[in-house]
């Protein structure tokens, strides 16, 4: 590990200089907080997957970087894998936060295992492959890891497109209503009267101007208005 | 067992859960024994998986801010702090100073019941029930605090986009500080129960160890890479909120005189010490707590208004009572945020129980599991029970085991 400390401008400039178009789009997100307003850096990098693993090991010789997750972002077109790391941790306001975002084209959903340089990466690669169906190359232990053993294969629940989870798995609770199997609670038995009759009477101003209605259909109209 | 399967050789396969040996979360454990020692470890996390991260990808910010709430069921700000800071970088909110100072307040109010309650836990598991119901007898006063300021005990609803929805008057104050004088007093005695008792000394020390390599590899955070002498706290590396306003210093177990080892009682140091240090934050925050506004903008239409209009990716960050909680979100012009990503702080230590595991005793599965105070809730976020045909060993039974350990060690 270097003992000196690089400042964010300088640390883009190695990682420019050393994979030249492979790094693009960098940026330092500065935030200031508390009364004196200490800054937080977080600098971003957007890198190619060739030029993934090298730029981890570089990163690895300039301070063992912590990495908190690998996250993703079904963005359309592509999906775009965030490195999540942190160096310089243990100096007092001096940890940077270091995102390297991967760019993957949906067709070709494959990206190098990191566990071999970070063995901690191993769930956060697991939980990828099971969430965004991208495919971790050599992972070291491919099973699924928050998903059950009897969910469905080739539904990512983390993707928009037409391999998200399907509308037939999500439950609208909502939708279920109330409960027609059950006899009425006697209380609302006896606000019923008045609310039928003001039911009643609008249907009766509908007769009049010609509109035809089914007894069928008042009842419901009644009940909605028992439901506001 | 079934005829065919070599039910007596070794290694014996042993599986543990879905429910948990340690806390009353589900997680499944499998080990491979030799005798009394475990020689491989594995274990099958989702057990609680809710989905949350689906839901909140079709809910506004301040929707979610609610529903980060009810991720965890001890961590009750930990993660609606982390959300709402991701957002507020996005949408370029400046949160008011004195808002900063109350999120902290909160924070390490809820650090002291943390680890006052993780305490109990570790107590009861290596069977010294009188220090658990000590622990939690006095965790109630914490809890009672958090109600006051709040209004909850457990999903606080306190952050909001912007700030705070509370604020913390000065006519608060003295109950506050009574409730953390009760603890200054007690940790004395907190520190003499657990750490000179020679039974919990035989039991945690050389147990379970993580060392400082295996911590820094596997990305470990809060009081398990810090009792292994990974210095590495967010309030003090990363200050946010009102925690770059304070003097703070991540505490190792070096502090209470000895090595740093990385067992269980080094994780008991660190969180004990943690308590301590805790109280001092609090009441430097209620001195120093700058008078002003506590939200952004209160009224709701104009702020959801704002976040709509945001484009951009950002991390928010929490030193949560078990380590670093992170939050991605990622805004495209919608209501909804396109991407929300939770890690929770026992994701990064969760691993760690493979390495501490290997070569223990069955009987030390308990409170191993439990130092490295496991958050499954937060961690998993669909329910599933497995069928397993192998016979179950229950909480019950393990806790059992455990207990008659300590015995053996007491001689009675």
């Amino acid at each position: 590990m270097n003992e000196t400390i690089l400042t964010p401008q300088e640390l883009i400039d190695r990682f420019t200089t050393a994979f030249g178009d492979a790094v693009s789009e960098p940026r330092i997100q500065i935030r200031a907080e508390g009364v004196k307003k200490n800054q937080n850096i977080n600098i971003w990098m957007t890198i190619t997957r060739d030029a993934l693993k090298p730029a981890i090991s570089m990163l690895k010789e300039i301070s063992y970087p912590h990495l908190s997750v690998i996250s993703g972002w079904d963005a359309g077109e592509e999906l775009r894998m965030q490195y999540i790391f942190s160096i310089y941790f243990g100096e007092r306001h001096g940890e940077y936060m270091v995102i390297f975002t991967v760019p993957l084209t949906k067709d070709d959903l494959v990206l190098p295992t990191i566990t071999d340089i970070m063995p901690g990466a191993l769930f956060t690669e697991r939980e990828k492959q099971e969430m965004f169906g991208v495919t971790i190359q050599d992972i070291p232990d491919g099973r699924r890891l928050f998903l059950p053993e009897d969910f469905p294969e080739g539904v990512y629940p983390l993707r928009k497109d037409e391999t998200g989870i399907p509308d037939k798995m999500v439950k609208h609770l909502w939708e279920l209503g109330r409960p027609t199997d059950r006899p009425v609670p006697p209380v609302t038995e006896k606000e019923e009267e008045p609310k039928t009759e003001a039911g009643e009477k609008k249907v009766k101003k509908e007769e009049k101007t010609g509109k035809n209605t089914t007894p069928e259909e008042k009842k419901p109209e009644a009940e909605v208005k028992k439901d506001e | 067992m079934s005829d065919g399967t070599p039910t007596k050789k070794a290694p014996y396969v042993v599986p543990i859960g879905p429910i948990h040996p340690a806390l009353k979360e589900p997680v499944q454990f499998l080990f491979e024994l030799e005798g009394e020692v475990v020689k491989k470890a594995d274990f099958a996390p989702g057990q609680t998986h809710r989905g949350i991260e689906w839901m909140g990808m079709h809910r506004n910010p301040v929707q979610i801010v609610h529903l980060t709430d009810r991720i965890c069921g001890i961590c009750g700000v930990t993660h609606s702090l982390s959300f709402a800071r991701a957002v507020e970088q996005i949408v370029d909110i400046e949160v008011p100073a004195r808002a900063d100072y109350i999120r902290v307040i909160i924070a390490e109010l809820e650090r002291i019941q943390s680890h006052l309650l993780w305490a109990g836990v570790a107590a009861h598991e290596l069977g010294f029930d009188t220090l658990f119901y000590l622990a939690w007898r006095v965790r109630e006063e914490s809890m009672d605090v958090i109600e006051y300021i709040t209004g909850n005990r457990v999903n606080y609803g306190l952050v909001q986009i912007g700030g705070v929805r509370r604020d913390i008057v000065s006519n608060q104050h003295p109950t506050i500080k009574k409730c953390l004088d009760g603890y200054r007093d007690l940790l004395g005695k907190m520190l003499k129960l657990f750490l000179k008792d020679t039974t919990i000394a035989i039991r945690c020390k050389d147990t379970g160890v993580l060392t400082f390599e295996k911590a820094l590899e596997l990305s470990c955070v809060g009081p398990t890479a810090r009792a292994s002498g990974v210095v590495k706290d967010l309030r003090h590396d990363y200050p946010y909120s009102a925690y770059g306003d304070l003097d703070i210093f991540p505490i190792l177990p070096s502090a209470y005189g000895g090595e740093i080892n990385g067992d269980v009682y080094d994780r008991i140091i660190v969180r004990l010490l943690e308590i301590e240090q805790s109280i001092g934050i609090i009441e430097t925050c209620l001195k120093e707590m700058p008078e002003g506004p506590i939200l952004w903008e209160p009224k709701l239409p104009k702020l959801l208004s704002a976040c709509k209009k945001a484009q951009g990716e950002s991390v928010g960050r929490h030193e949560a009572p078990r380590g670093e909680c992170l939050h991605y979100v990622a805004m495209d012009g919608h209501e909804a945020p396109a991407m929300w990503k939770i890690k929770a702080s026992s994701y990064s230590n969760l691993h760690s129980w493979i390495p501490i595991l290997e070569g223990e005793q069955l009987a030390d599965v308990p409170i191993i599991v439990a130092s490295i105070d496991p958050c499954l809730s937060c961690t998993d976020r669909v329910a599933v029970v497995r069928g397993v045909q192998q016979d179950l060993m229950t909480k019950e039974d393990l806790h059992r085991l455990s207990v008659e350990k300590t015995r053996r060690i007491q001689g009675c």
